[in-house]
């Protein structure tokens, strides 16, 4: 079971509470991981990633056991304390704005 | 038995204010999406209690929002959760927040580029829904003005948009700009009594009309005078602010721009400036009595360096001659040191018999009159910064 836990804005488009868990068939990646997390939360389709071009909105980065991976490429596999569950993957919006 | 609904948009959530006829005792709901930005909230006149509402961020982007029951309940309209968002072979499903240009060769025109601040060319890219405007007669129809300036249209009740994109192609584009807030289409004005005819308004592009459903458009923007742009008299380039109509009359229009206040009897073919007495004729909102067509109002705003009303006393201004005579009113409205704003769709008028105007401001009063304008009084004091307002009359 993959943890992700989402910014609290996007928490309440959700309606979720603390952390979501999915199951992510095949290599854990990030690209899996978002597609299994708006498969779910269709509501979340085009707030983390761009709707058309699949880039991540350049105010969210992803963190995962201590380790900003926003940067990493998509299909890349993601830490094995992810795939196993052992640690959440982060979403964060940035410190930004008022 | 009358009521009152205000439909109220603030850069921290929407809020809803509700009053019997009266007017003097409201009931305030919200914060709804409590830390979203709420560009614009509306109401269909096809079905009241179905509204819809822009919400949107700079960090996750834009979602629609919409109740059928009177805001007590929302939905994003479009895929159930639990549901695929591709349908057969993979291809995405339509999204209620996916506003995508088209530049299909079938129906959409080329993704071209509009002029940026520093004057070079730069491509179209989505950045959230100004406003939303209902079909006058059918409520699964809307419009949505977006930002890079475009307008869209849902007839399944905001489920998912479709470009006009004979707006977007028309060929001005590459000499269409971004004012300060953006290159947003702002304004959307279907026209009563001819289903076919649209008038929108780009800051700062211009007004611009289709008489054939929105296939073709043509900028309306003869007699218009912007002294900041290279070529004043432009076919497009205007920072428009604002327009209204009267629903009996729609052939005439009223303009708030950037500076000047304008007026045209042709439908935007030829336009006059109505500034007249204006104390200052820069400002963002107008709007147009319910009742009496040749009652407007407007918020005179000291400049465009200064978006603050003229020595610290906030105005309204209203004139009852189409323009260019127009008095001050004040009784109820701070006499000093107010240095808010009021934004392009933040004023409203209801339509009981004697006419309710409102209006917020960006230091979060919503003001209203139940009297025309002859007297205010703030029906909330400390909301975050008002974007928008929209009323809904009960009769």
């Amino acid at each position: 079971m993959i943890r992700v836990i989402l910014p609290p804005h996007l928490r309440g488009l959700a309606h979720v509470n603390g952390e979501v868990e999915l199951e992510v068939a095949g290599q854990v990646t990030q690209r899996s991981v978002l597609d299994a997390l708006e498969a779910r939360y269709p509501m979340l389709s085009g707030t983390i990633r761009d709707h058309v071009t699949q880039q991540r909105r350049p105010f969210l980065r992803f963190f995962a056991c201590g380790e900003d991976l926003s940067h990493e490429q998509p299909d890349a596999p993601l830490p094995d304390a992810i795939a196993s569950g052992a640690e959440p993957l982060l979403i964060l919006g940035a410190i930004a704005g008022g | 038995m009358s009521k009152v609904r205000v439909l109220v948009g603030t850069r921290k959530g929407a809020f809803i204010l509700t009053s019997d006829g009266k007017r003097n005792n409201w009931d305030v709901s919200g914060p709804h999406f409590a830390g979203w930005e709420i560009y614009h909230v509306k109401g269909s006149t096809a079905d009241p209690n179905r509204i819809f509402a822009s919400q949107t961020s700079g960090w996750f982007g834009q979602v629609i929002q919409r109740s059928d029951d009177g805001g007590k309940t929302w939905i994003q309209p479009g895929t159930p959760p639990g549901e695929s968002t591709t349908g057969p072979g993979g291809a995405p499903k339509g999204e209620s927040n996916k506003f995508v240009y088209d530049d299909s060769k079938e129906t959409g025109k080329p993704l071209t580029t509009h002029q940026f601040y520093d004057g070079t060319q730069h491509p179209w890219e989505f950045k959230r829904v100004w406003h939303l405007e209902p079909s006058l007669t059918d409520p699964e129809t809307v419009y949505a003005g977006v930002e890079d300036a475009a307008i869209f249209r849902s007839t399944d009740a905001g489920k998912s948009w479709q470009e006009l994109a004979g707006l977007r192609g028309h060929g001005t584009g590459p000499r269409w700009q971004p004012g300060a807030g953006g290159m947003c289409l702002h304004t959307i004005i279907l026209d009563p009594k001819n289903p076919k005819r649209i008038f929108v308004a780009i800051s700062a592009a211009g007004a611009f009309r289709t008489d054939d459903d929105g296939a073709t458009w043509r900028p309306i923007n003869q007699g218009l005078y912007s002294k900041y742009i290279p070529e004043p008299t432009a076919e497009v380039g205007h920072c428009v602010h604002r327009i209204a109509l009267h629903p009996s009359r729609p052939d005439v229009l009223f303009m708030q721009k950037h500076w000047d206040v304008m007026r045209t009897d042709n439908a935007g073919d030829s336009w006059q400036k109505i500034s007249g007495n204006l104390p200052t004729d820069f400002g963002f909102v107008i709007d147009v009595h319910a009742h009496e067509p040749e009652t407007v109002y407007v918020v005179p705003i000291k400049s465009d360096g200064e978006h603050f009303p003229l020595d610290g006393k906030l105005r309204v201004y209203r004139s009852r001659s189409g323009g260019n005579e127009w008095q001050e009113l004040s009784k109820g409205l701070p006499e000093r040191d107010c240095y808010v704003n009021v934004l392009r769709d933040a004023m409203a008028v209801d339509s009981l018999d004697k006419c309710g105007v409102y209006f917020g401001t960006t230091g979060g009063q919503v003001y209203a009159s139940a009297d025309a304008g002859d007297n205010w009084a703030p029906i909330v004091r400390d909301l975050p910064p008002v974007l928008s307002v929209e009323v809904q009359t009960f009769a």
